[in-house]
């Protein structure tokens, strides 16, 4: 081997490592470019105002987004309460009683339905429910956000009641208990910190969902909280209608309200991961 | 005497004949109901879905055809209605993510997996993970205060300046349009690239790189001759799940794309793609078959996603045996 096509060599290696770590560097450099951004941003014009006021009149300034706040809470509450308990009851099935063509089947649709684009969920949902019933409302959008945790809520479900050892159900099954108290009573304790990891991470990319609630929720500048009465706010929806409007005062909301929810999706997920760490 | 019994295989069979009548397997049949039919929702909805769209779609199907696909104009004064710019837009707007993402995410997980220390593993691996939590919304708001303006100045008039002759990158510089679109979603496919293209890569068995290292190969050659080969099929599932996510993705392309509806050689003009029109159309569409045109839309939209998810689980399932390595 000739001394130049090892220097060659040596000089590709050096440049395709250095290339990969700038890249990796470079990603982490967007996060951190974007979160300081908003950060910035968002802080300069938070205030406690902000968090317990109605919209003020348009081009006034000053105002709150109570009522998009308040909403976001609802929808995502009304959402986890239809989406979680299902997605845990269908990782359950897939965990311990589906056979390999069923379960194989559910866990591919399921992987299938995480792919369909939300909006498309939201387009489903306003068909669904929204005509059915004649008016935009909350009902709807929790609905639509509980279909897009479902198939997350199921699939990691899944894989936390799968780490559950066998020789545990066998011991509970041993005792004379029967399957459906060692499901409850031993397999679901055992996974609880998993499957709550699950539900927070289904939870966190509910509230950040915009596409599906322009269709269900609507978005409304008034105080409502009626389940079935008429269209909801939603802290997504107000980022993006005051994001594109015409006035400074609402692009500075706009910041606002984009730092309290990534505030807030990332305490969750962040939640989420250290409740698994800490075994 | 009992115990005796128990012992032998005629007693167990006895055993487990008596256990039909035990009082516990009434909630077990209810709770295997139950808990099947939560099971088989995922499937009923998954049908529902497909359904639903069709059926609301069905003015627009029997009134357009096939002319709604090659149609290209997108006309609601006129009544008329063609796709073909937004499946244009939204193709074109995915292919421009994965080009500028695939690099850098590869790049990336080669790193996470292969170069970094383990002290820098865990913490830019969660670094990267939070990027996919930054919800789209407001990754719009920035791509509308900060991406765009630079977009348009200094990128659009420069790559202008000196490519211009290729028609890709010529004309008005906006800001505003598919190349922003495009560079948006590369930041929103590279966590999800990055994460699973690391685990796939992490999946490779250690004797593989050590064979190659024992040939005499640097680094570089360990990694591209025996790491990236052995997982192929696993990062080609990584790069087309980042494609299906590129299609659907709706608020941050539809806040930086311009809102343009025309086919146009040009990366630098405003354009649409099926998940923006029908984010930003959806409350002004007054009549039927507006509303009809817009969820066939969907319908479509639906479809270019499913193909394309499918083809990439059954890669990325195929590597990686167990299901759990891979999430989005």
């Amino acid at each position: 081997m000739s001394t130049s096509t090892y220097q060659r060599r040596r000089a590709t290696n050096a440049l395709m490592l250095s290339l990969c770590s700038l890249f990796a560097f470079a990603a982490v450099g967007v996060l951190v470019l974007i979160l300081g951004f908003v950060l910035a941003k968002g802080i300069s014009s938070l205030n406690l105002d902000f968090f317990i006021h109605m919209p003020a009149p348009v081009g006034e300034p000053g105002g709150g987004v109570a009522n998009s706040i308040a909403g976001s809470f609802f929808t995502v509450g009304l959402a986890s309460l239809i989406g979680i308990p299902a997605g845990i009851g269908a990782g359950v099935f897939l965990s311990e009683y589906a056979g390999h063509r069923l379960g194989d089947v559910i866990r591919f649709t399921a992987d299938v339905l995480t792919g369909v684009p939300s909006i498309v969920i939201g387009i489903f949902v306003y068909g669904l429910v929204v005509l059915k019933m004649g008016n935009f409302s909350a009902l709807a959008a929790g609905i639509a956000l509980a279909i897009i945790m479902l198939p997350i809520v199921a699939r990691s479900s899944e894989e936390m009641l799968r780490l559950v050892p066998h020789s545990q159900r066998e011991a509970a099954l041993a005792l004379g208990i029967s399957r459906w108290r060692t499901i409850l009573s031993v397999v679901i304790p055992v996974a609880q910190r998993g499957l709550v990891t699950g539900a927070l991470l289904a939870v966190a990319r509910a509230a950040g969902e915009t596409a599906p609630l322009i269709f269900t929720a609507l978005g409304n500048r008034f105080w409502s909280l009626s389940i079935t009465g008429g269209p909801i706010d939603a802290l997504p929806l107000r980022i993006w209608r005051y994001g594109i409007g015409p006035y400074d005062e609402w692009h500075q909301q706009a910041w606002a309200a984009s730092f309290v929810l990534v505030f807030t999706v990332f305490v969750i997920s962040l939640a989420a991961r250290l409740l698994l760490r800490r075994r | 005497m009992r115990a005796e019994r128990r012992r032998t295989p005629e007693g167990a069979a006895a055993l487990t004949i008596r256990r039909p009548w035990r009082i516990g397997n009434a909630g077990d049949a209810v709770s295997r109901a139950v808990f099947a039919a939560m099971g088989l929702s995922l499937l009923a909805l998954a049908a529902l879905l497909l359904y639903e769209l069709v059926f609301q779609s069905r003015l627009s199907i029997s009134t357009f055809g096939w002319g709604f696909i090659t149609g290209t104009r997108w006309d609601a004064a006129a009544r008329e209605f063609g796709a073909a710019p937004a499946i244009y837009g939204t193709i074109v707007s995915s292919v421009i993510g994965l080009v500028l993402g695939v690099p850098v995410s590869i790049g990336a997980a080669i790193f996470l997996s292969e170069i970094a220390p383990p002290w820098l593993r865990n913490p830019f691996s969660f670094l990267v993970e939070m990027l996919a939590a930054v919800p789209s919304v407001v990754l719009g708001l920035w791509g509308i205060y900060v991406l765009a303006p630079w977009v348009g100045n200094p990128v659009e008039t420069s790559l202008r300046d000196h490519v211009g002759f290729i028609p890709l990158f010529n004309g008005p510089a906006f800001g505003f349009g598919m190349l922003a679109a495009g560079l948006i979603l590369s930041i929103m496919v590279l966590p999800i690239i990055t994460a699973i293209s690391r685990d796939v890569m992490l999946a490779v068995p250690t004797s593989q790189r050590e064979a190659m290292a024992a040939l005499g190969a640097t680094k570089w050659e360990v990694i591209s001759g025996a790491v990236l080969p052995y997982c192929r099929s696993g990062l080609v599932g990584a790069v087309i799940l980042g494609l299906g996510r590129a299609l659907g993705e709706t608020m941050a392309v539809t806040m930086v794309i311009g809102k343009g509806y025309n086919i146009s050689a040009s990366l630098f003009q405003p354009a649409s793609t099926a998940a923006s029109t029908l984010a930003s159309e959806f409350n002004e569409a007054t009549y039927d078959l507006y509303i009809s045109a817009l969820v066939e839309l969907a319908l479509i939209l639906m479809g270019i996603t499913l193909l394309v998810n499918v083809l990439a689980r059954l890669l990325v399932w195929r590597i990686a045996r167990s299901p759990g390595l891979v999430r989005e």
